[in-house]
């Protein structure tokens, strides 16, 4: 097969990506696949397809202007983002908080973290984690018939709960 | 760098053809993405702080006890060849080894486990493991993790997990994913149809190399798609179903064409022999194909040569461009390289009688 580029010789590299459900295929030779780097993903943009997926592009579409927002911490624009597909800086997760969001939701169909975490959390922050991922054990020992194990973590759930509403009155 | 020409003559740990289902399953990998609090992500990083996070993971290296045993090496000694040498090990990403200069990459002498530095997050942990065993690589990478969070603080959020570059990470930072040989599911024709089942379940299917690579050699690299919303180990579950279910099928299909085209299946491995043992100018592609099928036979017990599982995955990865150059130590064309990896593969199979 020849290359996709030049149309002269062997196609030595050969690329499959999945663009909105079609397969792509690019065949390039060395020469080519060498002029274009290793950076011959660039007619598949990832940010594109990522920030597509954000509601804020359907806003644009009904005219509602879209906000220049930018995290103050790195100075990466809501713009590069969406070139890139990439984040600067862990802020930059709280400054497109609005738009990442709904993202986050639509890839990960969740935006609730109950996995592993760092041993050196702080005790308010751990609280709150704790309860999330009791709820998620609850919910899956009632899915499975699991009634005493439902109960027990009823119970855990509930006592952390108190002890989240002693800390706010404190406050 | 001297390391690199050991490295060529060990066989990678994904491919000693050992653990639990391994004549389907080829490896299992897990990786973890992880950024160091107080700094920005790659992309907003200046050179200096590159080089204090490469400093930072050296110190607890050292520091730690259990961290002790891997060795960094820096790109910044290495040339085109060595990186992509790397790449074909799996011991770094391509966009890792794009990274140049500025990565680094620390690596268990038995390639086990590998952490990359600077790659799309400022580490991403590896484990392998021969066969199908995400528990055990998740023990491993587990336990990694656990020693690199007490030396230095990692970028993380109560609701969101651990932050990372691009959101598809974010969450566990988890990917889980195994390397399935699956012949008998192409020859049936029937492979899309799993790769449609997949896509489903919400996991991707990738060829050999990652993203954009295509599937030669009818090797399939199944992983989870979302990081975020479930526990790890609830993710390898997930995934380790799905891939039994996978070995079952990729059964099924070759004992139907060991039993109902015996004729015709025997005809393809038999040529795919002759061809790799007859054969002058060979491509990569090629010959992984021709690989695949002598695999299936032997492992089918319709070849009875003397080449083990594990001396053809061997073959399948020094006939690899970067491989072919560092045993040949010199630089060679994509021409000279077919060349080379004919005469190669003669000279591995010449005891292989037809």
């Amino acid at each position: 097969m020849n290359c996709n580029i030049c149309g002269n010789n062997e196609a030595t590299l050969h690329l499959t990506e999945i663009v909105n459900d079609h397969m792509v295929e690019v065949h390039l030779c060395e020469n080519c696949a060498q002029e274009k780097g290793s950076d011959f993903k660039t007619h598949f943009n990832v940010g594109e397809l990522l920030t597509g997926l954000s509601h804020m592009d359907a806003m644009s579409l009904l005219g509602v202007e879209k906000p220049a927002l930018k995290c103050e911490q790195c100075g990466l624009t809501y713009d590069d983002f969406g070139r890139t597909g990439r984040l600067g800086c862990p802020g930059c997760y709280g400054a497109f908080t609005k738009m990442l969001l709904p993202l986050i939701k639509r890839v990960q169909r969740s935006t609730q973290h109950t996995g592993k975490q760092p041993k050196n959390m702080p005790k308010s922050e751990t609280a709150a984690y704790d309860l999330r991922v009791l709820q998620d054990r609850l919910r899956k020992s009632v899915e499975n018939e699991h009634f005493e194990d439902a109960a027990r973590l009823r119970d855990e759930i509930k006592t952390i709960e108190q002890r989240l509403k002693k800390g706010k009155k404190k406050e | 760098m001297s390391r690199m020409s050991d490295l060529v003559r060990q066989p990678a740990e994904w491919l000693r053809a050992s653990g639990p289902m391994s004549d389907v399953v080829v490896s299992s990998r897990l990786r973890l993405a992880r950024n160091i609090l107080g700094f920005p992500f790659l992309e907003k990083l200046k050179n200096g702080q590159k080089a204090q996070i490469v400093k930072a993971v050296e110190e607890s290296l050292k520091k730690n006890e259990a961290l002790k045993n891997l060795e960094i090496v820096r790109f910044d000694g290495l040339t085109e060849v060595d990186l992509q040498f790397l790449v074909e090990r799996h011991l770094i990403s391509r966009e890792h080894a794009g990274q140049k200069e500025a990565g680094a990459v620390a690596m268990s002498p038995d390639e086990v486990v590998s952490i990359m530095v600077l790659e799309e997050d400022h580490l991403r942990l590896q484990a392998f493991q021969s066969g199908l065993d995400l528990q055990k690589a998740w023990q491993i990478i587990n336990k990694i993790d656990n020693e690199f969070d007490g030396s230095m603080e990692y970028a993380f959020n109560p609701g969101l997990g651990y932050l990372t570059a691009c959101p598809t990470n974010v969450g566990t930072g988890l990917r889980a994913s195994c390397m399935l040989h699956l012949p008998g599911l192409v020859l049936t024709k029937q492979v899309h149809k799993v790769l449609q089942a997949l896509a489903k379940l919400n996991l991707a299917a990738r060829g050999l190399y990652g993203e954009g690579t295509q599937a030669t050699g009818n090797l399939f690299q199944f992983s989870n798609q979302m990081t975020l919303g479930q526990r790890e180990d609830e993710i390898i579950d997930n995934l380790e179903r799905v891939i039994r279910q996978v070995v079952e099928h990729e059964k099924e299909a070759r004992t139907h064409l060991l039993s109902k085209k015996s004729g015709k299946f025997e005809d393809q491995i038999w040529r795919a022999l002759g061809a790799l043992k007859c054969g002058r100018i060979i491509s990569s592609t090629e010959a992984t194909q021709h690989l695949s099928l002598v695999q299936l036979g032997v492992q089918a017990g319709m070849l009875k040569i003397n080449l083990t599982q594990q001396d053809l995955n061997g073959l399948f990865l020094l006939i690899q461009p970067a491989h072919l150059q560092k045993l040949k130590a010199k630089a060679l064309n994509s021409g000279e390289r077919d060349e080379a990896r004919a005469d190669l593969i003669r000279e591995k199979l010449k005891n292989v009688t037809l």
